[in-house]
């Protein structure tokens, strides 16, 4: 069974940096970001794909990273919420979430962003219904979601597009 | 909660699936993942040896070929959601696809991992037994073409074989304009439907209805259609009394299970609002 194996090195690049690794086969996206690359903005909370603590970007979409293997996630391009801020300035969805108290303690936050940055680059006008909508896969315990429907709408109505680049 | 230890191989190619299928009778197939990965973190699922197809591009296709929509199995939710072809040939599809989950779960999961797995509850299983769609399955030394109303036996069951993998899946497109209606109830957005239906009208020349099939999920062991249902659409012109009367030959046929989102009682009388409105929904675009 040589095609078969319990590990595999693994090439991709993260926040753009090429990184390179070994990796047991199981182990999932989110533990290999926290884990192996010290990357822990990425959350864990339910681990079986409701609740959308472990968002990430994935050759640009969005993903729940608890439901990928490390070892898919081979020659793709990942950004995480660690990859939003550029020189110190944070993302203007950061800025929004800042600006309209979008966060408690904190733990949703990134899975929301990186939810709220597929959305906004898919739609860069939203209307509040599909804001709602399409932050319904994420959810909050502290803040009761009011505020962080306002700070995605407050992102949206900045001018440029949700883009790496473009912020 | 992680994935217990499992061999995994990555395979290249259709073939080299196959192949390993065969080598190895306790391997499972990962697509995109959004149903087996769960299963595994959940200790739910046993995968001694996983074979991962995700990357066969291959399989990841959307044509239209005269009468028929051929989609490949690794083709992914969003794609089918968003598709071209889909919007003009069958945009029921598009519209059941929008109902799967959220967003990142729609980048991920693939058509063919829905229906292989079949859940009662999901849309392409429905849409497949529905629109009566065809499911090619291929393995080492052969391939064979089943009927989507022949393929799911029971929950999370299906006729796939040991060595078998869902390749692709064919929808037939109806020559002249077809109504179609799509309703699903669930507790909360992207939340498995507590029921779902499913209908599909296509009028004669003279207006009337001259073929129509109706299919549920959610209230049943598989997704079901309702011929009894479709016997009273016939010759109709979307009259309410024809309407109410295929909406409780729907509620009739199902036998729903009871579970913490709802009793049976609750799912049949869900089916009935379902089917009236999904119905309705059809006809309006007449």
């Amino acid at each position: 069974m040589d095609d078969f194996s319990d590990s595999r090195t693994i090439r991709l690049t993260v926040n753009g940096q090429t990184v390179e690794r070994t990796v047991e086969v199981r182990k999932l996206l989110a533990d290999f970001l926290r884990e192996d690359l010290g990357l822990i903005a990425t959350r864990l909370g339910c681990e079986h794909g409701v609740c959308g603590a472990c968002t990430v970007m994935v050759n640009g979409e969005s993903v729940r990273a608890c439901l990928v293997l490390a070892v898919q996630a081979d020659g793709a391009e990942i950004l995480t919420v660690e990859g939003l801020a550029k020189e110190g300035r944070m993302h203007r969805l950061q800025q929004a979430f800042w600006d309209n108290h979008a966060l408690q303690c904190g733990f949703c936050t990134s899975g929301f962003l990186m939810t709220g940055y597929d959305l906004l680059q898919k739609n860069a006008h939203p209307t509040e219904e599909e804001v709602r909508y399409g932050l319904s896969g994420n959810l909050c315990r502290c803040t009761g979601y009011a505020n962080i429907v306002k700070a995605v709408l407050a992102a949206a109505s900045a001018e440029a597009p949700c883009t790496k680049e473009g912020d | 909660m992680k994935p217990p230890r499992f061999a995994y191989a990555r395979a290249e190619s259709v073939e080299q699936a196959l192949s390993l299928l065969s080598d190895r009778a306790d391997a499972r197939l990962l697509a995109g993942g959004q149903s087996l990965v769960p299963l595994l973190n959940l200790r739910m699922a046993e995968a001694p040896a996983v074979v991962d197809v995700s990357g066969l591009a291959e399989l990841s296709f959307i044509a239209r070929e005269s009468g028929t929509l051929r989609v490949g199995a690794l083709t992914r939710h969003r794609q089918l959601e968003v598709s071209g072809p889909v919007l003009s040939a069958l945009p029921l599809l598009s519209r059941a696809a929008a109902e799967i989950g959220h967003l990142a779960i729609r980048n991920r999961g693939t058509i063919g991992g829905s229906l292989a797995h079949a859940d009662p509850a999901a849309e392409w299983p429905l849409m497949a037994v529905t629109l009566d769609a065809h499911i090619v399955l291929r393995s080492k030394r052969s391939s064979r073409t089943v009927a989507a109303r022949n393929f799911f036996v029971g929950p999370l069951t299906t006729v796939i074989q040991p060595g078998e993998m869902l390749c692709e899946i064919r929808f037939p497109i109806h020559a002249g304009p077809t109504l179609w209606g799509f309703q699903e109830l669930s507790r909360r957005p992207g939340d498995f439907a507590v029921a779902a239906v499913a209908c599909e009208i296509v009028r004669g020349g003279d207006g009337l209805c001259a073929g129509a099939a109706l299919g549920v999920a959610g209230a049943h062991s598989t997704p079901l259609i309702v011929p009894e249902a479709e016997k009273v659409l016939a010759g109709s012109r979307g009259e309410e009394a024809s309407l109410k009367e295929a909406a409780e030959k729907a509620a009739a046929a199902v036998e729903p299970p009871s579970d913490l989102h709802g009793s049976a009682d609750y799912r049949r009388r869900v089916v009935k609002v379902l089917a009236l409105r999904a119905l309705k929904e059809a006809w309006s675009k007449a």
